[in-house]
Protein backbone atom coordinates (compact mmCIF):
# COMPACT_ATOMS: atom_id res chain seq x y z
CA UNK A 1 0.00 0.00 0.00
CA UNK A 2 1.09 3.57 -0.75
CA UNK A 3 1.23 5.23 1.96
CA UNK A 4 1.40 8.68 1.14
CA UNK A 5 -1.57 8.88 -1.09
CA UNK A 6 -4.76 9.41 -0.04
CA UNK A 7 -7.46 6.83 -0.88
CA UNK A 8 -10.69 8.84 -0.71
CA UNK A 9 -10.46 10.35 -4.21
CA UNK A 10 -9.63 6.80 -5.59
CA UNK A 11 -12.97 5.75 -3.80
CA UNK A 12 -14.98 8.19 -4.82
CA UNK A 13 -13.62 7.68 -8.67
CA UNK A 14 -14.45 4.16 -8.62
CA UNK A 15 -18.16 4.66 -6.85
CA UNK A 16 -19.08 7.55 -9.41
CA UNK A 17 -17.42 5.40 -12.46
CA UNK A 18 -19.34 1.97 -10.76
CA UNK A 19 -22.71 4.04 -9.85
CA UNK A 20 -22.64 5.82 -12.68
CA UNK A 21 -21.93 3.55 -15.62
CA UNK A 22 -24.94 0.52 -13.76
CA UNK A 23 -27.14 3.54 -13.46
CA UNK A 24 -26.56 4.80 -17.69
CA UNK A 25 -27.27 1.37 -18.23
CA UNK A 26 -30.52 0.49 -16.44
CA UNK A 27 -32.09 4.00 -17.36
CA UNK A 28 -30.47 3.13 -21.66
CA UNK A 29 -32.22 -0.39 -21.27
CA UNK A 30 -35.77 0.42 -19.81
CA UNK A 31 -35.73 3.46 -22.16
CA UNK A 32 -34.77 0.93 -24.91
CA UNK A 33 -37.83 -1.36 -24.03
CA UNK A 34 -40.59 1.22 -23.76
CA UNK A 35 -39.84 2.86 -27.14
CA UNK A 36 -39.20 -0.80 -28.83
CA UNK A 37 -43.00 -2.01 -27.33
CA UNK A 38 -44.34 1.22 -28.15
CA UNK A 39 -42.98 1.14 -31.65
CA UNK A 40 -44.56 -2.79 -31.86
CA UNK A 41 -47.84 -1.21 -30.26
CA UNK A 42 -47.98 1.34 -33.28
CA UNK A 43 -47.30 -1.39 -35.68
CA UNK A 44 -50.26 -3.47 -33.69
CA UNK A 45 -52.38 -0.18 -34.50
CA UNK A 46 -51.74 -0.34 -38.82
CA UNK A 47 -54.15 -2.56 -39.96
CA UNK B 1 -36.80 -25.11 -20.22
CA UNK B 2 -39.23 -25.61 -23.42
CA UNK B 3 -42.24 -24.10 -21.92
CA UNK B 4 -40.09 -20.98 -21.43
CA UNK B 5 -39.00 -20.31 -24.82
CA UNK B 6 -42.48 -19.42 -25.61
CA UNK B 7 -42.51 -15.88 -26.42
CA UNK B 8 -46.31 -15.27 -25.22
CA UNK B 9 -45.23 -17.26 -21.66
CA UNK B 10 -41.83 -15.41 -21.80
CA UNK B 11 -43.77 -11.74 -21.89
CA UNK B 12 -46.36 -12.73 -19.46
CA UNK B 13 -43.43 -13.36 -16.75
CA UNK B 14 -40.85 -10.57 -18.14
CA UNK B 15 -43.64 -8.40 -17.57
CA UNK B 16 -43.33 -7.86 -13.92
CA UNK B 17 -40.08 -9.54 -13.07
CA UNK B 18 -38.35 -6.60 -14.97
CA UNK B 19 -39.02 -4.06 -12.89
CA UNK B 20 -39.05 -6.05 -9.66
CA UNK B 21 -35.55 -6.97 -10.67
CA UNK B 22 -34.47 -3.78 -11.22
CA UNK B 23 -36.27 -1.99 -8.22
CA UNK B 24 -35.22 -4.75 -5.68
CA UNK B 25 -31.56 -4.55 -6.92
CA UNK B 26 -30.79 -0.17 -7.20
CA UNK B 27 -32.28 -1.01 -3.37
CA UNK B 28 -29.93 -3.57 -2.23
CA UNK B 29 -27.19 -1.85 -4.56
CA UNK B 30 -27.51 1.23 -3.05
CA UNK B 31 -27.51 0.39 0.95
CA UNK B 32 -25.04 -2.39 0.43
CA UNK B 33 -22.81 0.47 -0.97
CA UNK B 34 -24.02 2.69 1.79
CA UNK B 35 -23.19 0.13 4.18
CA UNK B 36 -19.19 -0.41 2.46
CA UNK B 37 -18.92 3.23 1.72
CA UNK B 38 -19.82 4.37 5.24
CA UNK B 39 -20.02 1.73 7.97
CA UNK B 40 -17.59 -1.08 6.98
CA UNK B 41 -14.42 -0.25 8.68
CA UNK B 42 -10.74 0.00 6.80
CA UNK B 43 -8.65 -2.86 5.94
CA UNK B 44 -5.70 -2.88 7.91
CA UNK B 45 -3.28 -3.25 4.91
CA UNK B 46 -5.12 -2.00 1.92
CA UNK B 47 -6.75 1.33 4.00
CA UNK B 48 -9.93 2.86 2.59
CA UNK B 49 -9.38 1.43 -0.93
CA UNK B 50 -11.32 -1.94 0.27
CA UNK B 51 -14.61 0.09 -0.22
CA UNK B 52 -13.47 -0.20 -3.86
CA UNK B 53 -13.65 -4.15 -3.90
CA UNK B 54 -17.79 -3.60 -3.14
CA UNK B 55 -17.95 -2.67 -7.02
CA UNK B 56 -15.25 -3.65 -8.37
CA UNK B 57 -15.82 -7.92 -7.00
CA UNK B 58 -19.18 -7.55 -8.00
CA UNK B 59 -18.71 -6.26 -11.73
CA UNK B 60 -15.84 -9.17 -12.26
CA UNK B 61 -18.43 -11.72 -11.48
CA UNK B 62 -21.05 -10.59 -13.76
CA UNK B 63 -18.60 -9.71 -15.87
CA UNK B 64 -17.87 -13.48 -16.52
CA UNK B 65 -21.14 -14.65 -15.77
CA UNK B 66 -22.34 -12.41 -18.94
CA UNK B 67 -20.74 -14.76 -20.83
CA UNK B 68 -21.30 -17.69 -18.86
CA UNK B 69 -24.81 -16.31 -20.11
CA UNK B 70 -24.00 -16.16 -23.41
CA UNK B 71 -22.49 -19.33 -24.05
CA UNK B 72 -25.24 -21.20 -22.27
CA UNK B 73 -27.80 -19.74 -24.28
CA UNK B 74 -26.11 -20.08 -27.74
CA UNK B 75 -25.44 -23.80 -26.72
CA UNK B 76 -29.54 -23.36 -26.35
CA UNK B 77 -29.74 -21.91 -29.87
CA UNK B 78 -27.28 -24.35 -31.61
CA UNK B 79 -29.27 -27.88 -30.17
CA UNK B 80 -32.47 -26.65 -29.74
CA UNK B 81 -33.14 -23.97 -32.24
CA UNK B 82 -34.57 -21.65 -29.57
CA UNK B 83 -35.25 -18.40 -30.87
CA UNK B 84 -35.30 -16.74 -27.34
CA UNK B 85 -32.65 -18.23 -26.79
CA UNK B 86 -30.38 -16.04 -29.40
CA UNK B 87 -32.08 -13.36 -28.23
CA UNK B 88 -31.55 -13.81 -24.42
CA UNK B 89 -27.56 -14.66 -25.68
CA UNK B 90 -27.97 -10.81 -27.32
CA UNK B 91 -29.26 -9.47 -24.45
CA UNK B 92 -26.80 -10.70 -22.19
CA UNK B 93 -24.17 -8.99 -24.08
CA UNK B 94 -24.23 -5.33 -23.38
CA UNK B 95 -24.43 -5.74 -19.35
CA UNK B 96 -21.69 -8.58 -19.71
CA UNK B 97 -19.45 -5.72 -21.53
CA UNK B 98 -20.63 -2.82 -19.11
CA UNK B 99 -19.56 -4.90 -15.92
CA UNK B 100 -16.00 -5.63 -17.24
CA UNK B 101 -15.70 -2.16 -18.39
CA UNK B 102 -16.45 -1.20 -14.91
CA UNK B 103 -14.27 -4.04 -13.35
CA UNK B 104 -11.10 -3.20 -15.25
CA UNK B 105 -11.62 0.76 -14.08
CA UNK B 106 -12.24 0.34 -10.62
CA UNK B 107 -9.57 -2.54 -10.42
CA UNK B 108 -6.78 0.32 -12.21
CA UNK B 109 -8.09 2.77 -9.59
CA UNK B 110 -7.89 0.23 -6.97
CA UNK B 111 -3.94 -0.81 -8.23
CA UNK B 112 -2.72 2.67 -7.84
CA UNK B 113 -2.73 3.42 -4.45
CA UNK B 114 -2.47 -0.28 -3.55
CA UNK B 115 0.41 -2.24 -5.72
CA UNK B 116 1.83 1.38 -6.93
CA UNK B 117 0.61 1.32 -10.43
CA UNK B 118 -2.65 1.63 -12.68
CA UNK B 119 -1.91 -1.39 -15.10
CA UNK B 120 0.08 -4.82 -15.27
CA UNK B 121 0.21 -7.20 -18.49
CA UNK B 122 -0.32 -10.10 -15.81
CA UNK B 123 -2.67 -12.95 -16.48
CA UNK B 124 -5.34 -11.88 -14.65
CA UNK B 125 -5.74 -8.31 -16.26
CA UNK B 126 -4.86 -9.18 -19.38
CA UNK B 127 -7.38 -12.39 -19.32
CA UNK B 128 -10.30 -9.60 -18.45
CA UNK B 129 -9.32 -7.12 -21.62
CA UNK B 130 -9.11 -10.07 -23.80
CA UNK B 131 -13.20 -10.72 -22.74
CA UNK B 132 -13.85 -7.22 -23.46
CA UNK B 133 -12.88 -6.98 -26.63
CA UNK B 134 -14.59 -10.58 -27.24
CA UNK B 135 -17.39 -8.13 -26.17
CA UNK B 136 -16.67 -5.98 -28.42
CA UNK B 137 -16.44 -8.56 -31.17
CA UNK B 138 -19.83 -10.44 -29.89
CA UNK B 139 -21.99 -7.06 -30.40
CA UNK B 140 -20.52 -5.82 -33.48
CA UNK B 141 -20.89 -9.50 -35.05
CA UNK B 142 -24.75 -9.89 -33.59
CA UNK B 143 -25.57 -6.65 -34.86
CA UNK B 144 -24.36 -7.37 -38.62
CA UNK B 145 -26.79 -10.64 -37.65
CA UNK B 146 -29.37 -9.06 -36.78
CA UNK B 147 -29.97 -7.13 -40.47
CA UNK B 148 -29.89 -11.00 -41.82
CA UNK B 149 -32.68 -12.41 -39.49
CA UNK B 150 -32.12 -15.18 -37.36
CA UNK B 151 -30.45 -17.42 -39.65
CA UNK B 152 -26.85 -18.59 -40.63
CA UNK B 153 -25.16 -15.25 -39.14
CA UNK B 154 -27.02 -16.36 -35.95
CA UNK B 155 -25.42 -19.45 -35.78
CA UNK B 156 -21.79 -18.10 -36.65
CA UNK B 157 -22.68 -15.82 -33.46
CA UNK B 158 -23.80 -18.90 -31.66
CA UNK B 159 -20.64 -20.26 -32.30
CA UNK B 160 -18.48 -17.08 -31.51
CA UNK B 161 -20.28 -17.09 -27.89
CA UNK B 162 -19.49 -20.86 -27.39
CA UNK B 163 -15.54 -20.50 -28.31
CA UNK B 164 -14.81 -17.37 -26.47
CA UNK B 165 -16.40 -19.01 -23.27
CA UNK B 166 -12.72 -20.64 -23.13
CA UNK B 167 -11.90 -17.11 -21.98
CA UNK B 168 -14.01 -17.62 -18.68
CA UNK B 169 -11.64 -20.66 -16.87
CA UNK B 170 -8.58 -19.31 -18.20
CA UNK B 171 -9.62 -15.72 -15.93
CA UNK B 172 -10.67 -17.90 -12.98
CA UNK B 173 -7.74 -19.71 -13.03
CA UNK B 174 -4.98 -17.23 -14.24
CA UNK B 175 -4.12 -16.40 -10.68
CA UNK B 176 -2.77 -20.09 -10.08
CA UNK B 177 -1.15 -20.92 -13.29
CA UNK B 178 0.96 -17.00 -13.88
CA UNK B 179 2.42 -15.32 -11.47
CA UNK B 180 0.77 -12.15 -10.66
CA UNK B 181 0.42 -9.21 -8.59
CA UNK B 182 -3.36 -10.07 -8.44
CA UNK B 183 -4.25 -12.30 -5.15
CA UNK B 184 -5.73 -15.27 -5.31
CA UNK B 185 -9.26 -15.88 -4.98
CA UNK B 186 -10.49 -14.97 -1.03
CA UNK B 187 -14.54 -16.44 -1.99
CA UNK B 188 -14.32 -20.33 -2.95
CA UNK B 189 -17.49 -22.85 -3.28
CA UNK B 190 -18.40 -22.69 0.35
CA UNK B 191 -14.99 -21.17 1.73
CA UNK B 192 -14.24 -17.56 2.08
CA UNK B 193 -10.98 -15.89 3.70
CA UNK B 194 -12.62 -12.56 4.18
CA UNK B 195 -13.62 -10.96 7.31
CA UNK B 196 -17.63 -10.99 7.91
CA UNK B 197 -17.41 -7.11 8.14
CA UNK B 198 -15.96 -7.00 4.24
CA UNK B 199 -18.16 -10.37 3.41
CA UNK B 200 -21.66 -9.36 4.22
CA UNK B 201 -21.72 -5.85 1.92
CA UNK B 202 -20.01 -7.53 -0.47
CA UNK B 203 -22.37 -10.30 -0.78
CA UNK B 204 -25.06 -8.17 -0.10
CA UNK B 205 -24.17 -5.88 -3.07
CA UNK B 206 -22.97 -8.78 -5.44
CA UNK B 207 -26.44 -9.96 -4.86
CA UNK B 208 -28.19 -6.58 -5.83
CA UNK B 209 -25.58 -5.95 -8.74
CA UNK B 210 -27.13 -9.74 -10.18
CA UNK B 211 -30.52 -8.92 -9.82
CA UNK B 212 -30.00 -5.36 -12.17
CA UNK B 213 -27.77 -7.57 -14.24
CA UNK B 214 -31.06 -9.86 -14.57
CA UNK B 215 -33.32 -7.24 -15.09
CA UNK B 216 -31.52 -5.73 -17.68
CA UNK B 217 -31.23 -9.04 -19.75
CA UNK B 218 -35.11 -9.12 -19.30
CA UNK B 219 -35.52 -5.50 -20.57
CA UNK B 220 -33.13 -5.73 -23.60
CA UNK B 221 -34.86 -9.42 -24.32
CA UNK B 222 -37.92 -7.70 -24.89
CA UNK B 223 -36.80 -4.62 -26.70
CA UNK B 224 -35.20 -7.18 -29.16
CA UNK B 225 -38.44 -9.05 -29.03
CA UNK B 226 -40.86 -5.88 -29.91
CA UNK B 227 -38.67 -5.22 -33.00
CA UNK B 228 -38.54 -8.29 -33.96
CA UNK B 229 -42.73 -8.36 -33.78
CA UNK B 230 -42.89 -4.39 -35.23
CA UNK B 231 -40.73 -5.88 -38.05
CA UNK B 232 -43.28 -9.06 -38.78
CA UNK B 233 -46.11 -6.68 -38.80
CA UNK B 234 -44.58 -3.84 -40.85
CA UNK B 235 -42.93 -6.98 -43.23
CA UNK B 236 -46.78 -8.32 -43.63
CA UNK B 237 -48.68 -5.48 -43.88
CA UNK B 238 -46.40 -4.37 -47.18
CA UNK B 239 -46.96 -7.77 -48.38
CA UNK B 240 -50.75 -7.47 -48.20
CA UNK B 241 -50.63 -3.55 -49.24
CA UNK B 242 -48.61 -5.13 -52.31
CA UNK B 243 -51.16 -7.91 -52.93
CA UNK B 244 -53.75 -5.86 -52.91
CA UNK B 245 -52.19 -3.06 -55.55
CA UNK B 246 -51.63 -5.76 -58.06
CA UNK B 247 -54.89 -7.23 -57.98
CA UNK B 248 -56.51 -3.94 -58.33
CA UNK B 249 -54.11 -3.18 -61.27
CA UNK B 250 -55.26 -6.05 -62.88
CA UNK B 251 -58.89 -5.34 -62.54
CA UNK B 252 -58.06 -2.41 -63.72
CA UNK B 253 -56.27 -3.65 -66.85
CA UNK B 254 -58.89 -6.32 -67.44
CA UNK B 255 -61.78 -3.29 -67.79
CA UNK B 256 -59.43 -1.27 -70.19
Amino acid sequence: MNEGLDHWPFVIAAYVIGIGGTLAMVVWSWIAMRRAEARRDAAKGRK
Amino acid sequence: MHGFANPARFLRLARWMTPLLLVTGLVLVAGSLAWGLFYAPADRLMGETVRILYIHVPSAWLGMGGWTTIAIASLVELVWRHPLATIAARAAAVPGAVFTAICLATGSIWGRPTWGTWWVWDGRLTSMLVLLFLYFAYLALANAAQKDGIGAGSRVTAIFGLVGAINVPIINRSVVWWNSLHQPASITMGKSAIDPAFLWPLLICALGFSLLFGGVVLARMRAILADFQAEARLRRRAQRELATGRAMSSVEGAAT
